[in-house]
């Protein structure tokens, strides 16, 4: 019987099975943020074990709120600060050079085929589209990879979700993602692995492969995984072009880490999407998802671009499309926060930025910051967000505040008539 | 180890996230003991006030399905902790806040629906409370003059994490 990719890296990264079913993973990536890494760090020192496992295998970031909004988070950025100082950790980003993690982490090409990532934060589900094992843990998990470099995991089963077809105009990864949670159900993915195929995913930039990979766990999936491919070598090129011949010789080694023909799957589930059309959430579970069609006119007050579903490039490049030339309603506000310096550059060279501010958008830093209510745009009671973010939970973008995760297609069009509205009619 | 029982606190709805447990807004403590004041400050339920005495006073929490949705924030556990509950009985969970659970050395039970039904046939009762035995994986439930007792699986490794105190403590020795 064949293997799936989290089985194939599973059997790669084995340190230890100390009970049936409990597998301890070596861990090639440990990746750290200002919100969840600091207990950590107090709790090392506590315990007089102040050490990290190899400073070269963590990457840490300040990303959550930043500019720090009070001293609150400027003291958690600065135990972050001090502690990649103390420990010599090269691939740390502060002000300046942050953004958000799940954006950030991917542009500097610290992810490849085959790696064993963890973060404390459930959205690394994201780094999968590279081919990888990549699983949101908590605080002690975390530290226990930073002190140790290993994570223990029940081995999860696999689904295959296969997306045939062809996507339709002004329908995009958010609105495929929202369908295969809609699909599985909020729980329906827990202690699985989520991994991406077909032909739709194979058409996909890197871009709208981490836009479905980040959504997994909006379904319990522990890992969103799609395979490595032609795709993936080109992205990766820039860091790993002086370890390969070329990017074939690239891809040969990298698809050892694809599933095998005979695979043993939990279950594979076919959806078509030719006829898929944008999709909105409606309630306060992401897998509450209907038609933008039904949904068209419900009242927003807030329009919110960015984040790491979707707050790349090509995101705002969508967005751009939509609104050049137009203006946001008088009755909205709307906010884009490029998810890194990068972007924000390049959008800027490319002209997006202009376009954002000619329509009436507010432009912020690259942070994480309203996505979870912390800062950057949070609501009031009783207000209304179209937001490209991942979670819709009652409350998430500020006490009392209702959001619907929509494309960045759907949320330009949103912005201009200043309530929910179908994207195609301005692309 | 920790104990495990007390006064029980019925939460009666599927997919309780994270963020209604402990807002991402208090994200920002750096000491578990400054989470305390806002242990489930925004779960709306009927009948449910997270300053009631039941809750506060609470030592065991009995819900549905996928507990602990959302975030990986340890800060869900910790806010149980803190208030000194240190055990959550539901249909099941999500895997994030399961592991967490145990990784503190706390416990993360999973029944069967119909054995949930039967705890909270118990909500009513005003002295309800449930006493856990991990190491023999049977729990007592009492209240209103009756008490049952149910048998529960956990599997061997988070059994072990329970008892070396938490995945630290288990890692150090081991790895």
């Amino acid at each position: 019987m064949g293997m799936t990719t989290a089985q194939k890296i599973f059997a790669a990264h084995l340190v230890d099975e100390p009970f049936a079913g409990t597998k301890v993973l070596k861990i090639d990536v440990v990746m750290c943020h200002e919100i969840t890494t600091p207990i950590a760090i107090a709790d090392l020192m506590a315990r007089g074990k102040d050490r990290v496992f190899d400073r070269t295998k963590i990457k840490a970031v300040i990303d959550h709120v930043t500019p720090s909004k009070d001293s609150k988070t400027a003291t958690q950025a600065k135990m972050l600060r001090d502690w990649a100082r103390r420990h010599d950790i090269k691939d740390f980003f502060d002000i300046g050079a942050n953004g958000v993690c799940h954006a950030l982490f991917p542009e500097k090409g610290f992810i490849r085929p085959g790696n064993t990532v963890i973060m404390g934060d459930s959205h690394t589900c994201t780094h999968g589209a590279f081919g990888a094992f990549a699983a949101g843990v908590g605080t002690t998990d975390l530290e226990v990879g930073i002190l140790k470099g290993v994570c223990a995991f029940r081995e999860p089963k696999t689904i295959r979700v296969n997306l045939n077809g062809t996507l339709p105009k002004g329908v995009f990864a958010k609105d495929a993602i929202l369908r295969v949670i809609g699909h599985l159900g909020v729980n329906g993915a827990t202690d699985r692995v989520i991994e991406f195929g077909g032909p739709i995913v194979a058409q996909m930039s890197m871009e709208s492969r981490m836009t479905l990979c980040n959504m997994a766990i909006e379904a319990g999936g522990t890992s969103g995984i799609c395979a490595p491919d032609m795709v993936t070598v080109d992205y990766l090129w820039p860091f790993i072009s002086e370890n390969f011949a070329s990017k074939e010789a690239a891809l040969a080694e990298y698809s050892a880490w694809c599933p095998d023909a005979d695979a043993a799957y939990d279950k594979v589930i076919d959806l078509d999407l030719s006829d898929l059309e944008p999709l909105c959430t409606f309630g306060y579970k992401p897998d509450q998802v209907k038609p933008i069609s039904e949904m068209a006119g419900a009242p927003v007050d807030q329009v919110y671009l960015g984040s790491c579903t979707n707050g790349r490039l090509e995101d705002l490049r969508i967005a751009a499309q939509v609104l050049k030339g137009k203006k946001i309603a008088p009755t909205v506000r709307a906010i884009l926060s490029p998810a890194t310096p990068h972007i924000y550059q390049e959008a800027n060279a490319e002209g997006l930025i202009d376009i954002f501010m000619s329509a009436g958008f507010c432009v912020t830093n690259p942070t994480c910051g309203a996505c979870l209510g912390m800062s950057n745009g949070v609501l009031a009671e009783g207000e209304v967000c179209a937001s490209t973010t991942n979670r819709n939970f009652m409350g998430r973008m500020g006490k009392g505040g209702m959001v619907h995760l929509l494309s960045p297609a759907t949320a330009a069009a949103s912005a201009i008539e200043g309530k929910l509205a179908d994207p195609r009619k301005y692309l | 180890m920790k104990t495990f029982g007390g006064p029980a606190l019925f939460l009666d709805r599927s997919d309780i996230n994270t963020d209604e447990i402990i807002p991402a807004k208090y994200l920002t403590e750096i000491t578990k003991e400054d989470l305390k004041p806002y242990l489930l400050e925004d779960l709306k339920l009927p009948g449910f006030d997270p300053k009631a005495e039941k809750t506060r006073s609470a030592g065991v929490v009995v819900t549905r399905a996928n507990f602990g949705c959302g975030s990986s924030r340890e800060h869900a556990p910790w806010v149980f902790e803190v208030n000194g509950i240190t055990a959550v009985i539901a249909e099941s969970f999500a895997r994030i806040f399961r592991q967490n659970m145990f990784n503190c050395g706390m416990a993360a039970i999973e029944l069967p629906a119909g054995q949930i039904d039967r705890l909270f046939s118990f909500a009513d009762a005003a002295d309800a409370s449930i006493a856990l035995d991990v190491e023999g994986q049977i729990l007592t439930i009492k209240g209103g003059g009756r008490q049952e007792s149910v048998s529960f699986e956990i599997s061997p490794f988070d059994k072990a994490l329970v008892l070396a105190g938490g995945w630290v403590d288990y890692a150090d020795t081991k790895y």
